[in-house]
């Protein structure tokens, strides 16, 4: 590598430059002025991810970087944005309740930011080794935040379920990846790609293409990979939880979209199969199994589980009008889930005690006016209907497997999305239908104006939807 | 023709009165009584508005006016509205009855009022939206969008069983309207477009037709409510608020019916004709089935909800016999319907905030102290008995000549449930009007007071104006139906011709 290449490495990848050595600032600062500076740190963690993005947008050079492990394309950089974003709005939304969630310590925002640095490079990993790395490098930062309320005792047990499942998987991933080198030689995307192409698959790399397909759903959480979902969200604190939901969701179904565009493009009859399936148990068990949570970050877990199987709907179509909707739906689901999840937030009584029912809204309507008109919106919008954000999504994946003639993905999809929607309406229901048996504290002004832009978003989405759609096609023309 | 996007907005006009109601408080009296107003004000205005769509309409011209078409969501999606003689008169049904429905709730709604006239407004939007939408992802938004509002409604402000009505609602509908929705992509990636007039012009293969008929009709028969899928509409009518049983009488169920005439008949022509027989035979079912369950009603709402089903039935009936008086005559029976199931809930509505029960067996005698309102209860029943004289008769007659025309037997099993719609109505209005006034909480009931007047004299007047001079309506949309029976005529001979001369030249060999 000459010098002249590495300068240009380092130009490509200067989002994740500013994060890296960010971090490890704030840590400095963190460990030298102690405990007492968590507040400070989250506030500097929040202006390194805002850094970073507007270098995404304002910076628009593409192309490989570090001899092709890193690749910066307009799809990276639209997943990046949303990702970074992510990881913002929950660290702003923490900020307010660390204290309270029992998260309070410099090392959470450190964290945070350590974790978002491993999604960008798993974004932009066009290597398995580098994807391998990438994950890592944000599974260990989230192991460590599920467990950062570390003397609570839901807390820690969700850190250890999430770290035995999470490396269990990532054997997994490793484990497929190994075979896929084995079977074609190469570890670079292209490099397999062409490998493939040139001379058809083997049954070993149908086997590994399974591992490694194991391997992602289980980060997506998706069907049958998502057990570890509902007991993580539930235990996590609640701001972790919100996190959990988001940020790192958006990295994982980039990497598995790149995964299957790029290097296993030539068989896409194989991975089609698997993700299919995928979907249609994803989308089957979210809708069933939400119907008899009471918990609403449970709830919410089996709704994420739902909603990936959704996005999926998309992502089997492999072509061009399937990536463009799942983008529009990652992003409208990250909308959606931080709108919940800061409404999810605010559900703290007077006394200071937070609450984690769904029958804990009932009579909300008639409490807190606006937060109960978010939050069923967000409701009507996780369920689909429109002239919300969440039907424009649905709407996107599922023209895309309509193209594809994937009719019994189409159908059944639709039909869960029916059955969700019950539950959904549950939480419509105990706001407005029912009356109320206390009431909440006043949200803190951060939650308020999270779920405020968010509803504003979701509701507002027929008016802003065409540059969205049209900066979703863009990033999606990358591949094709 | 008038240069400003009048349909954008007839449609959203209400939106600004949501604003309004937005900055309002309802803590007072006062408060109240303004939020009652602008509600009041807007509806009229957007009423207004509407009569101005019907005065600029120009009846000659069979296609689509007064469009506007601007980009919206990238890949065909656009923003596209018009009216055509076929849409034109259910905009000005929708912004017709609004006004009375915020009279209807005039004192009734007690507690929640400000988010009970934003709920409805919306309602206003959404349907509106849905009858000037010329583009088919649009028209599938504010067809679904009318949920949400309605939901609210039917839970809120509804009686004792309103959570499972309006679950049952929402779920029922919402399951119809999905499976659409797929159809509606199918179409876009056969036609590649999503504009309404240019799928009309577009042939879609046979095989195709009967998969999109039959999505379509999954959703709108469940919205009509055709039998037996209409099992949602008696639970929804009987516990929403008097206003909301309006809406869902006078418009919502008129959305399936616009649906047929708008997508199923001129799209898929050739399903439509190969469909025709089922769609009779439920038509025929359910105008007589609900007809004979409508009379062992011993629940007001409940008689006139099963009343509608069998009513709707003569306009599935009348829109599949594909002729002109068939469809001509299913749109006036849809608008006349509008009216009338509107105002009979209305007069529902006047009983029941005085005695707070809708059982038909507390009521009697009362002509004895509401005279008045004997007289407009009278009317409405006997239009929907279907007498001549009321609108109920020329809607009736008109589609039972189109069904006579398309099959003699449909027509013959469809005419008893005349009879039988007399059976049940003047059954009703003997129970509850006529007899000796013997109940106590009856004889100190009050006649109609000045609002209720206003509620319902205009009505009466509208239900033995257009049975007597029904010209204004068959006027408006004599061209679009002509087109409308025409191209379907057209489609269906000439898949004939093809199926004939396919024969011809096998029978050669």
């Amino acid at each position: 590598m000459t010098a002249e290449t590495f300068l240009v490495s380092l130009h490509l990848s200067t989002p994740e430059l500013i994060l890296a050595v960010g971090a490890m600032v704030l840590l400095m600062i963190g460990v030298f002025t102690g405990e007492k500076s968590s507040g400070l740190i989250t506030g500097l963690a929040v202006g390194l991810l805002a850094v970073s993005v507007a270098w995404l947008i304002w910076q628009t050079g593409d192309g490989e970087a570090y001899g092709g492990v890193f690749l910066s394309d307009p799809f990276a950089r639209f997943m990046k944005v949303l990702t970074l974003a992510g990881s913002m709005v929950t660290l702003i939304m923490s900020a307010g309740e660390a204290r309270s969630a029992g998260i309070d310590r410099f090392e959470f925002p450190v964290l945070v930011v350590l974790a978002t640095l491993g999604m960008l490079l798993m974004i932009s990993a066009n290597d398995l080794i580098s994807v391998y790395l990438a994950l890592e490098l944000q599974s260990l930062a989230l192991y460590v935040v599920a467990a950062m309320h570390r003397d609570n005792l839901r807390s820690t047990e969700a850190g250890l379920k999430y770290f035995v499942l999470g490396a269990l998987s990532s054997g997994m991933l490793l484990y497929g990846m190994s075979l896929v080198y084995g079977f074609t030689g190469h570890t670079g995307f292209e490099a397999i790609a062409s490998a493939l192409s040139a001379e058809g698959r083997s049954l070993g790399l149908v086997f590994g293409l399974v591992f490694i397909l194991a391997g992602v759903a289980f980060k997506i959480s998706a069907v049958p990979f998502h057990m570890w979902t509902p007991d993580v969200y539930e235990g996590a604190p609640t701001p972790v939880t919100a996190f959990f939901a988001a940020a790192p969701k958006i990295a994982a179904m980039a990497m598995l979209i790149r995964l299957v565009i790029t290097p296993f493009e030539p068989i896409v009859a194989d991975w089609r199969q698997i993700v299919v399936f995928i979907s249609i148990a994803s989308m089957l068990l979210g809708a069933f199994a939400a119907i008899g949570q009471r918990n609403i970050k449970r709830l919410m877990a089996y709704s994420s589980i739902g909603h990936m199987g959704y996005a999926l709907v998309g992502l089997a179509s492999g072509s061009m009008a399937g990536v463009r909707g799942v983008l529009i739906y990652m992003l409208v689901y990250m909308v959606m889930t931080l709108g919940t999840f800061a409404c999810i937030l605010a559900m703290k009584r007077k006394d200071g005690n937070h609450v984690e029912n769904v029958d804990d809204l009932a009579g909300l309507s008639q409490t807190n006016p606006l937060m109960a008109t978010v939050l069923t919106v967000m409701m009507f919008s996780l369920a689909g209907i429109p002239p919300l954000a969440g039907f424009f999504a649905k709407y996107f994946v599922f023209m895309a497997a309509i193209e594809a003639q994937l009719y019994a993905l189409a159908i059944i999809g639709v039909l869960a999305s029916v059955v969700g929607a019950y539950y959904y309406l549950r939480v419509i229901k105990l706001m407005w239908f029912d009356e109320a048996k206390g009431e909440f504290a006043r949200p803190s002004g951060v939650l308020r104006l999270v779920y405020g832009l968010s509803g504003l978003f979701v509701a507002a989405y027929v008016l802003i939807g065409g540059p969205i759609g049209t900066a979703a096609e863009v990033a999606a023309r990358t591949f094709f | 023709m008038t240069d400003w996007p009048i349909l954008s907005a007839v449609t959203f006009l209400p939106l600004a009165g949501v604003v309004v109601l937005l900055l309002m408080r309802e803590d007072s009296a006062a408060g109240r009584r303004n939020i009652l107003n602008v509600s009041l004000f807007t509806t009229i205005v957007t009423f207004l508005v509407s009569l101005w769509v019907w005065w600029d309409f120009d009846y000659s011209n069979p296609g689509f006016q007064m469009i506007e078409k601007h980009a919206w969501l990238g890949t065909g999606i656009s923003y596209h509205l018009g009216v055509d003689g076929i849409s034109v008169l259910f905009v000005v049904l929708s912004a017709f009855l609004m006004p009375f429905c915020v009279l209807a709730s005039w004192v009734t709604i007690e507690k929640r009022l400000k988010q009970y006239m934003i709920a409805f407004l919306l309602l206003e939007v959404f349907m509106v939206g849905v009858f000037v939408s010329l583009d088919i992802v649009l028209f599938y938004v504010f067809f679904e969008a009318g949920l949400i509002p309605m939901f609210i409604i039917i839970g809120v402000w509804g009686g004792k069983d309103r959570v499972y009505a309006s679950y049952k609602f929402f779920l029922y509908t919402l399951l119809g309207s999905v499976l659409m929705l797929l159809a509606i992509m199918a179409m876009y990636w056969q036609a590649g477009t999503t504009d309404i007039a240019e799928l009309l012009a577009y042939n879609f293969p046979r095989q195709m037709q009967t998969w999109l008929w039959l999505a379509f009709f999954a959703s709108f028969a469940v919205k009509m409510p055709m039998w037996p899928v209409h099992t949602w509409l008696p639970d929804a009518h009987v516990q929403a608020p008097t206003a909301g049983s309006v809406i869902l009488a006078g418009i919502l169920l008129k959305l399936g019916g616009y649906g047929f005439l708008r997508f199923s008949l001129p799209m898929f022509p050739l399903a439509s004709e190969y469909f025709a027989p089922m769609v009779f035979s439920l038509s025929i079912v359910a105008i007589i089935y609900t007809s004979l369950v409508a009379m062992m009603q011993s629940d007001i709402k409940k008689l006139i909800a099963y009343s509608s089903v069998a009513h709707m039935g003569y306009v599935t009936m009348g829109i599949f016999a594909a002729n002109t008086q068939g469809v001509q005559g299913a749109i006036f029976q849809m608008l006349s319907h509008g009216i009338v199931s509107g105002a009979l809930f209305l007069c529902v509505g006047v009983v029941y905030d005085r005695t707070h029960t809708r059982e038909i067996s507390a009521y009697g005698g009362l002509v004895n102290n509401m005279p008045k309102y004997a007289v407009a209860f009278m009317v409405f029943t006997m239009a929907n008995v279907g007498l001549p004289g009321t609108s109920g008769f020329v809607g009736e007659i008109t589609t039972l000549l189109g069904a006579f025309r398309a099959n003699t037997w449909v027509a013959f099993f469809a005419t008893t449930g005349v009879i039988l719609s007399a059976c049940y109505a003047l059954w009703l209005y003997r129970r509850v009007i006529f007899g000796a006034l013997e109940k106590d909480s009856l004889k100190s009931l009050l006649d109609l007071s000045g609002r209720e007047k206003a509620i319902l004299y205009p009505l009466v007047v509208l239900t033995i104006f257009f049975g007597v001079y029904p010209a204004p309506v068959f006027d408006a949309t004599a061209a679009s139906v002509d087109l409308l029976v025409n191209n379907y005529t057209a489609a269906v001979q000439a898949a004939q011709d093809v199926a004939l001369s396919a024969k011809m030249t096998t029978g050669r060999d």
